[in-house]
C-alpha cells in the first residue's frame, strides 16, 4: 500500500495558458489527465490577450501572411514545427471556448487576418491578435479623444504617463486621476476588480467619473472590471457613463489574466481532468527512450505519476521551468531534457542593451517536428520550454502557447486513441 | 547575521524557510490567492509579511510585526506561489515571535486544547451545549475571553468516537472478524480520528471505518490526542511540539509492518502530521514524526488512490441530489489535488457542484477569536453566496471546523464527503448516523 504511484493517460507538468490547453484538450478527447505544477502560472502575470506576432522584426499588420513567412524562413522556430493551419485551429477553438465557460457572455474578438493595436499602462501601442472584450474598444484605429483613468492607490498605474504616450502616437488623450474611497492607502487591480463586481461600489464610481470626463471621449481604465461578470460590468459601466470604456492591461495581477486561467481550469474540470497545485516535479525515472513516471512533492512524501504520454508545459527562464545555475550550466528542471538554442563554449552569453536579443533568449528543450523531447519519445514539450522563440520581442508567447498546447494534445491523443484522434 | 535559535535544528530548519525567500519575483501571484488580505487591510498580505518584512527579522531583536498575526496561516500562498517560496511557514514563525514577546493570552490557551475542552464537555454535553448557545455566556466569554459572541460552537456528542469502536471491536471479534467480502487477508489499517470525530463528530469516524471494513481493511483505533495543530497556529510552539510528538508515538506504535498506513478524516490534522509539524514546528529530524509523517493518508486521498488502481468497491447506489463541494485550505495544502471531487463524482445520480471560492474564514481557531470573527466571517462570504447560488441543500468538506463555520455561515447542513459514499454503499442503516 505503502508507495503511492498514481496512473493516467497523459500527466501534464505546468498550469500556464500551453499546458491548461494540452490538458484541455486530452481531457476533451477521453484521455485521464492531470496537470502537476508547483504553483499557479503564468496567466496570472500577462495581460491575457493572445498575440500571435507582432513583430517580424517590424510591426505585424496581418498576422497571418505574416506568420507564413516567418515559418517559411526560420524552420527551428516552434510555430514552424506547429504549422499555420494549426495556429489557426487553435485560436478557433480558444474563441469557441470562452463563452462556453464561467463568466457569461465574456468573449474574445479578432483574427488572424489582421492586429489590434491595443495600448499599455505606459501608453505604447501593442499588437494582438484575439482580445477580451473588455480591451476592444482600445483598438487605436478606432481611439479618437480618450480619457485615461487612474486612481492615486493603484502606485503602478499612471494615467499622465499613459496619456502622454498615447498622444506622441497621434491620440487625443488625457489623464484624470480620481480619488476612490478604498479603505487602504494603496490597493492593486484584484482589489478594486472586486469593487467593481459590486454594482452599488460600481453606480458610485461611474457617478464619480462622470463629473470629470468631457463629451465624446473613450475612457481607458487599468484592467480592473470584475472578476466575476465581467461582460456585465463592461456593459453596465459603458451605459452609466454613456460612452466607450476599455481596459488597459497592467502590472501583476493581472485581472484578465486571472479570468484566462478560470475560463482554462474550468474546462479542464469540466472535462474530466485532475489539477494538482503545489506538486512540484522532483524526479523522474526512465526506461530507455521514454520517461517511465514523474514524482512530485506531495505533503509528507513524494507521489509517483505513471502516464504513456507527458506533456512538459512548465515555460522558460521566466518561470524556473529553466534554469541558469550559479555553475553556468543550464537545465530543464523537471526532467533534465537536453536543450537546444545554447550559445557555444566562448560565445556571448548576453548583451548589454537589456531588452535587445539574448543570445540565451532562444534556449529551450530540444525536440522533433512532432515537438517530442529529443530523447525522451513520449514527453511533448509546449509553451515557453520550446526552443527558438523570443517571445517578448515577437510578440508571440501566449500564440505559441496555446498552439502547441493544442498541438501536443493533438499528438498524444492520436497516439492514445487513433480512431478517436480529436478533430 | 541570525543569533542562537531555540534549538539547532531550529536554526536549520528556520534558515531552509528563509533560503526560500531568494526565489520570491514579487509577482503578486500570492497576493491573488490570500483570503485575508483580500478583504481586510489589517494584514498586508502574504508578499508584504512575508518575503518583504523578513530582512527586518533580526534574530534577538524584538519583533517588527504586528499585522502577521492576522495572518490565517491556511497555507494557500505557498500553494500557489510558482518559485517554492515558504510563505506561509516563514509567517507562522514571525507569528511565534511576536506572541513569544507579546505574551499568549489565556484564550489561545484554552481554545487550543481540544481534547481538554472535549473531555472537560462530553459528559456534560447537554450543559455545556446549552451553555455554548446561551447569548449571556457568550457575551461574557467574550468580554472575558475574547472568544466571539456569534462565533460557530461545536456541539458535544456526549458520547466519544473511542467508546463506540470498542464495543464495535468486539462485536467483530465476536463474529470472527468478519471483514465484508474483502480480499482473503484484511490489510491492516491504523485509524487517526483527531478530536473533532472523538467528540463532537462521533458518527463521522463510525463511516470511515464501516467505509474502510466494507473495501476489506481491518482498522485499529490506538488511543491517541489531539496532533497540536491549534497551538501550532496559534503560535504556541513549544506547546504544540509536546502534543504532535506524543500523538506520532501513540500512532507508530500500531504500525508494526511495512504496508501498513495510517489514515485520517480531519484533514486539516492529516496535514499537520504529513507536513506542517515537520516545517512548521521544525521537527523535520524527528524520527517518529518523519515515519508516521510518510505513511499517513487523508481518506479521500486513500480511497481516490484505492479506487485509481481498481481497489475501491464501486457497488453504489444512486443518490439523487445536488451537492455544494469546498476544498478547505488544509486539504489543498496535501499537494495531492481535489481527490473528494473525484470520489463524489462515482456515485451515481449524485450532482457534484465544485465551489471555487477561496476559504471558509475561521482557519481553525482564527475565526472565533473576536477580533478576527468579522474578518473570517467576510473571507467566507464569496464560499458563502456561491453555496447559494448552487442550490445545493447540503454541502461537503473535508474538514470539520471549515464545516461548522460553512453551516453558521450558510444555514445549511454540512457533512464530510465520506458520507456520501457511505450512503451510496447502502452503509447507513447500520444506525451509525
Amino acid at each position: 500500500m505503502r508507495s503511492s504511484e498514481l496512473h493516467f493517460d497523459a500527466v501534464v507538468i505546468g498550469t500556464g495558458v500551453a499546458g491548461l490547453v494540452a490538458a484541455t484538450r486530452l481531457a476533451q478527447s477521453g484521455a485521464r489527465v492531470a496537470v502537476v505544477a508547483k504553483g499557479v502560472g503564468s496567466t496570472h502575470l500577462a495581460p491575457a490577450t493572445i498575440d500571435v506576432l507582432g513583430y517580424a522584426p517590424d510591426r505585424v499588420d496581418a498576422p497571418g501572411p505574416a506568420l507564413e513567412q516567418l515559418i517559411a524562413a526560420r524552420p527551428d522556430h516552434p510555430y514552424a514545427l506547429i504549422g499555420a493551419d494549426i495556429v489557426a485551429d487553435a485560436l478557433s477553438w480558444f474563441a469557441e471556448l470562452v463563452p462556453s465557460g464561467p463568466l457569461p457572455g465574456y468573449v474574445y474578438g479578432g483574427s488572424l487576418d489582421h492586429n489590434q493595436l491595443l495600448p499599455t499602462a505606459l501608453g505604447a501601442l501593442r499588437p494582438s491578435a484575439l482580445v477580451p472584450e473588455t480591451m476592444a474598444n482600445g483598438e487605436a484605429s478606432g481611439l479618437k479623444r480618450v480619457c485615461i483613468v487612474g486612481t492615486p492607490a493603484l502606485r503602478d498605474f499612471h494615467p499622465a504617463l499613459c496619456a502622454a504616450n498615447l498622444s506622441r502616437a497621434g491620440i487625443d488623450a488625457r489623464s484624470v486621476s480620481l480619488e476612490l474611497k478604498l479603505e487602504r492607502a494603496d490597493m492593486n487591480t484584484l482589489g478594486i476588480a472586486r469593487r467593481f463586481d459590486d454594482e452599488k461600489w460600481r453606480r458610485q464610481f461611474c457617478a464619480e467619473l462622470s463629473m470629470k470626463l468631457r463629451a465624446d471621449e473613450a475612457v481607458g481604465l487599468p484592467a480592473m472590471l470584475g472578476l466575476l461578470d465581467p461582460h456585465e460590468v463592461l456593459a453596465d459601466v459603458e451605459h452609466r457613463l454613456g460612452r466607450r470604456v476599455f481596459e488597459i492591461p497592467t502590472l501583476p495581477p493581472s485581472v484578465p489574466g486571472i479570468r484566462l486561467y478560470e475560463i482554462l481550469r474550468s474546462a479542464l474540470r469540466a472535462a474530466g481532468g485532475r489539477l494538482v497545485i503545489g506538486a512540484e516535479v522532483v524526479s523522474s525515472t526512465r526506461e530507455g527512450e521514454r520517461v517511465a513516471s514523474v514524482a512530485t512533492r506531495a505533503a509528507g512524501r513524494d507521489l509517483a505519476y505513471v502516464a504513456p504520454w507527458y506533456v512538459l508545459a512548465s515555460g522558460g527562464f521566466a518561470s524556473g521551468g529553466i534554469e541558469l545555475d550559479s555553475h553556468w550550466a543550464t537545465h530543464d528542471r523537471a526532467l533534465g531534457l537536453p536543450l537546444r538554442g545554447l550559445p557555444a563554449d566562448g560565445e556571448e552569453r548576453f548583451v548589454a542593451t537589456y531588452l535587445d536579443e539574448q543570445p540565451m533568449a532562444r534556449v529551450g528543450v530540444a525536440v522533433d517536428a512532432e515537438l517530442r523531447a529529443e530523447g525522451a519519445e513520449n514527453v511533448l514539450v509546449a509553451g515557453a520550454a520550446l526552443p527558438g522563440a523570443v517571445p517578448w520581442r515577437e510578440g508571440s508567447g501566449e500564440g505559441i502557447a496555446l498552439a502547441s498546447g493544442y498541438r501536443a494534445a493533438q499528438v498524444a491523443a492520436g497516439q492514445l486513441s487513433p480512431t478517436a484522434a480529436i478533430a | 547575521m541570525s543569533g542562537p535559535a531555540e534549538n539547532g535544528s531550529d536554526l536549520f530548519v528556520a534558515e531552509l524557510l528563509r533560503g526560500s525567500l531568494d526565489h520570491c519575483v514579487k509577482c503578486t501571484i500570492c497576493e491573488t490567492a490570500c483570503p485575508v488580505s483580500n478583504v481586510t487591510p489589517l494584514f498586508p498580505g502574504p508578499k508584504y509579511a512575508g518575503p518583504q518584512s523578513e530582512r527586518y527579522r533580526i534574530a534577538d531583536e524584538p519583533s517588527v510585526d504586528a499585522s502577521v498575526d492576522y495572518c490565517s496561516g491556511c497555507g494557500i500562498c505557498s500553494m500557489v506561489c510558482p518559485q517554492g517560496v515558504k510563505i506561509a511557514e516563514i509567517n507562522a514563525q514571525a507569528r511565534n515571535k511576536l506572541k513569544r514577546q507579546k505574551g499568549f493570552p489565556l484564550r489561545d490557551r484554552i481554545i487550543t486544547r481540544p481534547t481538554w475542552l472535549g473531555r472537560a464537555g462530553t459528559p456534560t454535553a447537554p450543559i455545556a451545549n446549552f451553555t455554548l448557545r446561551f447569548k449571556p455566556f457568550r457575551i461574557l466569554g467574550e468580554k472575558v475571553l475574547g472568544v466571539h459572541r456569534d462565533a460557530p460552537a461545536p456541539k458535544f456528542a456526549g458520547r466519544r468516537f473511542s467508546r463506540w469502536f470498542r464495543k464495535h471491536a468486539a462485536e467483530q471479534g465476536a463474529n470472527g472478524g468478519a471483514v465484508a467480502a474483502g480480499p482473503a487477508k484484511a490489510r491492516k489499517i491504523v485509524y487517526f480520528h483527531g478530536c473533532g470525530t472523538e467528540y463532537y463528530e462521533p458518527w463521522e469516524g463510525q463511516k470511515v471505518v464501516e467505509i474502510l471494513e466494507h473495501n476489506g481493511f481491518e482498522v485499529v483505533v490506538p488511543k491517541q490526542d489531539c496532533c497540536g495543530l491549534p497551538l501550532q497556529s496559534s503560535g504556541l510552539f513549544d506547546q504544540g511540539r509536546k502534543v504532535v510528538l506524543r500523538l506520532a508515538h501513540a500512532l507508530r506504535e500500531h504500525v508494526t509492518d511495512d504496508d501498513t498506513i495510517i489514515v485520517g478524516n480531519a484533514t486539516s490534522c492529516t496535514l499537520m502530521l504529513k507536513r506542517e509539524a515537520r516545517e512548521i514546528l521544525s521537527l523535520e529530524d524527528d524520527p517518529d514524526l518523519k515515519f508516521v509523517s510518510e505513511r499517513t493518508y487523508d481518506i479521500c486521498e486513500l480511497l481516490l488512490e484505492l479506487h485509481d488502481r481498481g481497489e475501491l468497491k464501486t457497488d453504489f447506489s444512486p443518490i439523487n441530489e445536488r451537492v455544494a463541494y469546498h476544498a478547505p485550505c488544509q486539504q489543498q495544502g496535501h499537494w495531492v489535488g481535489k481527490p473528494a471531487l473525484e470520489l463524489l463524482a462515482l456515485v451515481p445520480g449524485l450532482e457534484v457542484r465544485e465551489m471555487n471560492s477561496r476559504c471558509c474564514g475561521i482557519a481553525g481557531t482564527y475565526g472565533l477569536k473576536v477580533e478576527k470573527y468579522d474578518i473570517s466571517m467576510s473571507v467566507g462570504r464569496d464560499l458563502f453566496d456561491q453555496v447559494a447560488a448552487s442550490g445545493a441543500p447540503q454541502v461537503a468538506c473535508d474538514s470539520e471546523t471549515c464545516r461548522w463555520q460553512i453551516s453558521h455561515g450558510t444555514k445549511l447542513p454540512s457533512v464530510h464527503p465520506i458520507d456520501y459514499l457511505h450512503r451510496a454503499y447502502g452503509l447507513s442503516r447500520n444506525g451509525s448516523s
